[in-house]
This record gives C-alpha cells, sequence and structure tokens, in this order.
C-alpha cells in the first residue's frame, strides 16, 4: 500500500475501499477471539472458507474473522448481516447449512439461534439478546466491523478519522482541554483524570516525551484489554497518535503480556501497517506530528501493573517500582516526561475527540463518565464482556446480563477490582458501577473484574487465594508488602485448615492496617483489601472457620470430608476406577464408600460422578 | 538454539540493553528455557552485565531457567478460574503426575506451569498445551488429556523404534 502524504489522500482511500467492498451482498462477521479459538473458531472458519468458494461464493459473501464479540460462553459465535442474524456454538458440521439456507436462500437455521435458558425463547437478532440489550457498546462494539489484522477495515469503518480531525486543525491544548472536560479518568485501576495527566506531560519541561499503552493486564480475571487490543489495534494505535500530538511525544510503546500471544502479533501487524500506510513515522499525513510505536512485551509480573515498575521493565530491566516524589509525567520512562494510559482509556479516545467531550459526558454519573468494559465471570450463567454505562447497579450486570446464578446455588457475592479490589455482598448490588461509590463500599471499579460468587465460594478462601496471590507475586522492594503479606498469608492458612484463634482476626486487621499505611507503591498498599472486604461483609464466615472448625461452603479441604450418598448411588463403579489414591471400595451395583483417610479430595470423583452421588461436608 | 537463532534474534538489538526482556522472550519461544549459555550470549550482544540478565531472568515469572517436559500443562490460576475450582485441578496435577510445578516428570514427558491469567475468564478453568486451549476443566476431563497425551508419546516412540 502507498503512503499517504495528507489527509486528503486518506479520505480518497476510505472512498475506494469502501467502493470495493460494495460488491459484497452478505458479511459474516465470526469471532477468531482468544476465547471462541478455544471454543475451535478455527476449524468453522476453516470450513466456512472451503464451503464458500465450493459453490462459488467468494465474490459476493465477505468473510470477516474479527475479535472477540464479548458472549465467550456461548463460542464460536458469528453474525450475519444484512439482518444482524446471531448464531452460537457453531460447529464445522453446521457450516453446509448455514452457506445454503442463510447465504444462499436467506433463510434462518432455527437450531443456531440463541436460546435463553431461563425463558426458553429464542433471539434470531444478536441486538436482541437479553445479553446485549441491556449493554451500551461504544467500544466493543466496534470490534465487530473490523478484521484486526486488516488496517483497511478500520479504515472502511471510519478509522483514523479522529486522527486527521485532530492533526487539521485542533491544538494540543485544545485536546487537552475536551479530554479534561469529557471528564474520562483511567481504566486501568486508578481512575485518574486522563486530562490532568496530559496536561502535566505536556507542561513537564523536555525535548523527549513518551507516551505507553499499559496492555500488560495483570488482574486476573479480567481481559478487557486483551479483547480491544486483539480485536481492533489500530483504534488503540490513533488513540495513542492523538495522545502523542496533545502532549507532544515522539515515541510509544505498547506493553503487553506474553501470555497474549494474539494481542501481541494483531498490535505488531498493525504497528507495520501504519508504519507503511505512514500513519507512523517522520510528518504523519503531512503534518508536524512524527511519532513511532514500539512493541515492549511483559514478563508477567503484577507489580508492573504500577507505572514505575512497568517503565523499569519497559527499559528492560526488573519490575521495581519507585518512591513517586516526581511524578511519572514528569519523570517517567528514562527519566522523561512519560503520559501511561490503559488500553480501554486510550480506546476511548478518538470517539471522544470525533463526537466531542460532551457526548462522552453524557453518559456515566456526576464522577465517572463514559462507559467501562467489565470481564462478568465466576458462577453465572451468562459469562463475557459487558459494556455498560458508568452508573449502571451492579444488579443489572449480574442479573440482566449474566442471567444470574448456575444450577441453582443463590449468588453471594461479586469481586470487583481484582487483588486490590474487594468483594461486595449481595445487599450491595443496588450500588452503581461508578469509581467513587464502590471505593466507599470497601472495593473498586478497578480494571473492571466482575466475578461472580453463590454458596459454593467461601469468602476466606478467595481471601487466602488473593493473599497467596499478592505474596507470590509481591516484588520485595520493601517491608511491609514483602513480609507483612506473608504473614497475613499465614495466618488465613492457619484459620483454613482448621488451626485459627479468635484473636487472629483482630492481628489481621492491625497487618492489614499497617501495611495499607506503609507500603512503598500502590499495589502494596491495596493488597490487604480482600482480606478487609471479606471481614467486613463475611465476618460470619471467618468465625465459622475458627470457631466451628467448619467451612460452610465446603471449599478449605483440611475441613471438610467426601461421602457417597447411597440412595444416589448406583454402583457403576466409574469413581472407584479413576481414584487414584484407591480410596473408593464397593462391589458392582451396590452402593460405594470412600475411606477418609485415603482421600485427597482432589474432586476428579465428583466430576466423574453422573448421578450426582458424592456429598462434600 | 543454534548460532544463527542468536544472530537472528540479537539482530537489530546489539548495544540496546532495553531489549533484555524481548530477547529472553524470544529465546524462550524456541528453547522453551533460558539457558545459562544463552544468557552469556544475550550478556555480551546487548551490553547488559550477566548479573543483570540472572537477575531479570530469574525476576519475571515468564522465564523458565530449567528445561520443560515435552508436554507443559499450563493450569490458569486467575480468580475466575479460581471460584470454578482450578485449584482442584493443580492439586489433581500435582498429585497424579508427582511433580510440582516447575519441575519435570522423571520420563520428560510431563511439566506443570501456573500463570496468573491467560485472559479467557468467561471460559474457566483453562488450561493449556502447547498452545491449545482446554476450557471448562475438571479433574476428570484432566485425568483424560494427561492419558490422552500419554499415548500419544507411546505411539510416537513405537513408530519411531
Amino acid at each position: 500500500m502507498l503512503r499517504l502524504n495528507s489527509y486528503r489522500e486518506l479520505e480518497h482511500l476510505r472512498e475506494q475501499l469502501r467502493q470495493q467492498r460494495q460488491v459484497y451482498k452478505t458479511t459474516v462477521m465470526i469471532c477468531g477471539g482468544t476465547g471462541c479459538q478455544a471454543s475451535r473458531s478455527s476449524s468453522v472458519i476453516e470450513a466456512i472458507r472451503s464451503e464458500l468458494s465450493k459453490q462459488g461464493l467468494t465474490d459476493s459473501v465477505r468473510l470477516c474473522v474479527t475479535g472477540c464479540h464479548g458472549f465467550c460462553e456461548q463460542g464460536p459465535v458469528m453474525i450475519i448481516e444484512p439482518g444482524n442474524i446471531f448464531y452460537c456454538q457453531v460447529t464445522p458440521e453446521d457450516v453446509f447449512e448455514i452457506v445454503f439456507h442463510t447465504f444462499v436462500k436467506g433463510k434462518v437455521v432455527e437450531r443456531l439461534l440463541y436460546k435463553d435458558m431461563v425463558s426458553g425463547k429464542s433471539y434470531q437478532m444478536e441486538t436482541e439478546i437479553p445479553f446485549y440489550r441491556a449493554q451500551d457498546r461504544q467500544i466493543l462494539s466496534q470490534n465487530l466491523n473490523v478484521d484486526p489484522c486488516s488496517v483497511e477495515d478500520y479504515i472502511i469503518s471510519g478509522g483514523y478519522s479522529a486522527l486527521t480531525k485532530v492533526l487539521s486543525g485542533v491544538s494540543p491544548e485544545e485536546i487537552i482541554k475536551e479530554i479534561k472536560s469529557s471528564g474520562l479518568r483511567g481504566r486501568g485501576g486508578g481512575g485518574f483524570p486522563t486530562g490532568n495527566k496530559w496536561s502535566e506531560c505536556r507542561e513537564a519541561p523536555s525535548a523527549e516525551k513518551y507516551v505507553i499503552c499499559n496492555a500488560d493486564e495483570g488482574d486476573p480475571g479480567a481481559y478487557m484489554d486483551r479483547c480491544v487490543l486483539e480485536g481492533n489495534p489500530h483504534l488503540i494505535l490513533e488513540g495513542m497518535m492523538i495522545g502523542a500530538w496533545a502532549v507532544g511525544a515522539s515515541k510509544g510503546y505498547i506493553y503487553v503480556r506474553n501470555e497474549y500471544p494474539l494481542a501481541v502479533k494483531h498490535s505488531r501487524i498493525a504497528v507495520k501497517q501504519a508504519r507503511e500506510l505512514g500513519l507512523l513515522g517522520e510528518n504523519i499525513l503531512g503534518s508536524a506530528l512524527s511519532f513511532d510505536v514500539e512493541i515492549a512485551r511483559g514478563g508477567g509480573a503484577f507489580v508492573c501493573g504500577e507505572s514505575t515498575a512497568l517503565m523499569a521493565s519497559v527499559e528492560g530491566k526488573v519490575g521495581e517500582p519507585r518512591p513517586k516524589d516526581v511524578h511519572t509525567v514528569v519523570d517517567g520512562l528514562y527519566h522523561k516526561p512519560t503520559t501511561l494510559n490503559n488500553v480501554e482509556t486510550w480506546a476511548n479516545v478518538p470517539a471522544i475527540m470525533l463526537k466531542g467531550s460532551s457526548w462522552f459526558a453524557s453518559k456515566g454519573t456526576q464522577g465517572s463518565k463514559g462507559t467501562k468494559i467489565l470481564a462478568l465471570t465466576g458462577r453465572i450463567k451468562n459469562t463475557g464482556l459487558v459494556e455498560v454505562a458508568m452508573g449502571t447497579p451492579i444488579r443489572t450486570v449480574v442479573f440482566d446480563i449474566g442471567g444470574g446464578a448456575v444450577d441453582g446455588k443463590a449468588i453471594k457475592a461479586v469481586q470487583t477490582g481484582g487483588p486490590s479490589g474487594g468483594c461486595l455482598p449481595v445487599d450491595k448490588f443496588d450500588l452503581a458501577i461508578d469509581f467513587d461509590i464502590l471505593a466507599e463500599a470497601g472495593s473498586m471499579v478497578g480494571s473492571g473484574g466482575m466475578v461472580v460468587m453463590d454458596e459454593g465460594s467461601c469468602m476466606v478462601d478467595v481471601a487466602k487465594y488473593f493473599l497467596t496471590f499478592l505474596q507470590d507475586e509481591s516484588c520485595g522492594k520493601c517491608v511491609p508488602c514483602r513480609l507483612g503479606i506473608d504473614r497475613m498469608l499465614e495466618i488465613i492458612t492457619d484459620i483454613t485448615e482448621g488451626r485459627g484463634r479468635p484473636e487472629q482476626i483482630d492481628l489481621l486487621e492491625e497487618l492489614a492496617d499497617t501495611i495499607s499505611q506503609t507500603a512503598l507503591c500502590g499495589l502494596g498498599k491495596t493488597a490487604p483489601n480482600p482480606v478487609i472486604s471479606t471481614l467486613r461483609y463475611f465476618r460470619s464466615e471467618y468465625e465459622a472457620h475458627i470457631n466451628n472448625k467448619k467451612c460452610p461452603a465446603g471449599v478449605c479441604k483440611s475441613l471438610i470430608t467426601y461421602s457417597i450418598d447411597p440412595e444416589k448411588c448406583t454402583g457403576c463403579g466409574i469413581c472407584l476406577r479413576v481414584c487414584s489414591r484407591k480410596a473408593i471400595t464397593g462391589e458392582k451395583k451396590e452402593p460405594h464408600v470412600i475411606d477418609t483417610e485415603l482421600c485427597q479430595k482432589c474432586g476428579v470423583c465428583i466430576s466423574e460422578c453422573k448421578f450426582d452421588a458424592i456429598k462434600v461436608a | 538454539m543454534t548460532p544463527s537463532d542468536y544472530a537472528r534474534i540479537l539482530e537489530g538489538r546489539r548495544s540496546q540493553p532495553h531489549q533484555l526482556i524481548e530477547a529472553l522472550q524470544d529465546i524462550q519461544e524456541i528453547d522453551g528455557y533460558v539457558s545459562e549459555e544463552a544468557m552469556k550470549i544475550v550478556s555480551l550482544g546487548l551490553g547488559v552485565p550477566i548479573i543483570e540478565v540472572y537477575r531479570v531472568a530469574s525476576f519475571y515469572k515468564a522465564f523458565r531457567l530449567h528445561p520443560a517436559g515435552k508436554y507443559t500443562l499450563t493450569l490458569c490460576t486467575g480468580t475466575a478460574c479460581h471460584v470454578r475450582n482450578s485449584h482442584l485441578l493443580i492439586d489433581y496435577a500435582i498429585d497424579i503426575l508427582g511433580v510440582q510445578p516447575g519441575e519435570v516428570t522423571p520420563d520428560g514427558l510431563f511439566s506443570i506451569q501456573q500463570v496468573n491469567c491467560l485472559g479467557a475468564c468467561a471460559l474457566g478453568p483453562i488450561v493449556a498445551e502447547n498452545g491449545t486451549y482446554y476450557h471448562h476443566m475438571t479433574p476428570g476431563k484432566l485425568r483424560k488429556l494427561i492419558d490422552t497425551l500419554r499415548n500419544k508419546a507411546e505411539e510416537k516412540q513405537y513408530v519411531e523404534a
């Protein structure tokens, strides 16, 4: 492709590409994101490709392999336009029928439509499905029209128009003013006003400045950044270009998790394409902006979500944070002023510049504007990525979009904000998803992870899980975090293993308080949050572990036993064969028994038993 | 790693210390781990003291300093997978294979790796093996996966013999 030397050439290219596309009568958008690939979408894609060429339809049907659509639980998913027909859980065997009935005859294949588990109703259009209906998908919907490896697709869908608008006459000061008045706050966890960050960086005196996109997504249980970067990498590049112009940076980095191979691959391809088109490099589109982007892969360290640690890692060093007496907007990467924003924050920038700050600010609450992508996961019916306007109640997300509990169990809590966040009980579900409101309730919006828990989840075990994670991930530089979390984990391990003493709860609270006041970086300061919030809302579970030596949810291995319900057991013998400890005995067609001395509580018998006969108590 | 692999990886990165993590990632992609020899070569190539190379390689979770087994079972330990009982999978893998995460079984076939998140949280618990993701895993499904892989290795051996 030729290098574009002016805004006009870009617009001309867009027009040309749009005309070329008009030959297609039908477009099929199939998800090739990590989630659907796990459900083997690649074999479906191959089958469609070969069926289209077999039937001579390659000139009239456009196959677009897109990034994540969000509804991962139902993968592989596809949408067919025109008609907005949504098919889910598609297998290669279904492909012939789809091509013949839907592409050729224009009919819908009923059995592939989404069927709501609660009402039993089938839905033909994507927009009608309860999971999508209550959402406001400003960023995620852009994934649908774009093959992440095709810059043409991005340009056709209006991509890089915000960049041309900005470069053709919006001054850096005006951009910053616009971002400030939009009320955009950082989507990575901190919730710091983005406009303020940019303006401080712009004002910092230095000829050399940097912008960085944080795609390290350290929160285990959140994956919106992967989805956006993997599904629409040019959107992030466009956001970064506008940011670079605003703060005066000439170099940018995308710091991305190596555990996200598709995101690494797609962002590399996007950078290469943008360079070829002259959208990265010297005098972009004939303007005064010169800017280039490099991809830096992370090494899988949670602490690198902290700005100074992340910058050390981009420099190829050990990711340890340093005291932030001077902020990174002044003294950042290579000691130069640096603007660091998260993927989702950058993704919001082009639309704000194109549609205006008042459009963005019209969504959300007083203090939290725009939309937020949430990773809705855990013990819930509809899992996946959800984008809602800020201020939406938790209840709407968990019950209306998420469809509520699975297996008839009652939902107990939702964990938001990852390891720095907290657990909120069901009676707090009317709270709005808003930076300040959730913080006040002892949790946080964070990067948007929402892990739903039901009565089968033990809150003490969840607290222990996060402490184990944090103890492992503590970089070790400061004592409160390195040793304090270690001690807290020791105590909570005692509690989950039946050695807990009542006075240990006070000790936990004291340690939590000391760590949050004295740790060096933000991650250390917030590390005790999972313990503080579970103690605040689920103290009775701690007491049951300590006083009664019982785990009410049946999770903590030292406090539970497995047994076989003789009423339900048919004596089929499968548990007996799969038990690696030979702890199960019994005659054929007679109820079996478990030797609790030998039993490791590994769960293999539970997952293999077809009669639900293994009981945990 | 062959000399030409090293040359390719160091190409364009020589005397650029900030490329250290990138170079180590590329080496691990080929070898499955970062050897002492690799650290020495990278140290010379990028102009980073060997102690610093070791410090970085041992700091980041992504890097293995010992060879992995033929099949590495990557078990996701993210929050979403945890509340769907991924801890049972880890305990089960450790018990059945008789090795801790990071170790290799004596026959050289299996190793276990825990990762904080694979980013397919909606489908958890997730186990990955050689780039293939297995979703909604249970101890029972993991047992079958291990059996399948073991049979595959035995078949291969038979063909080679």
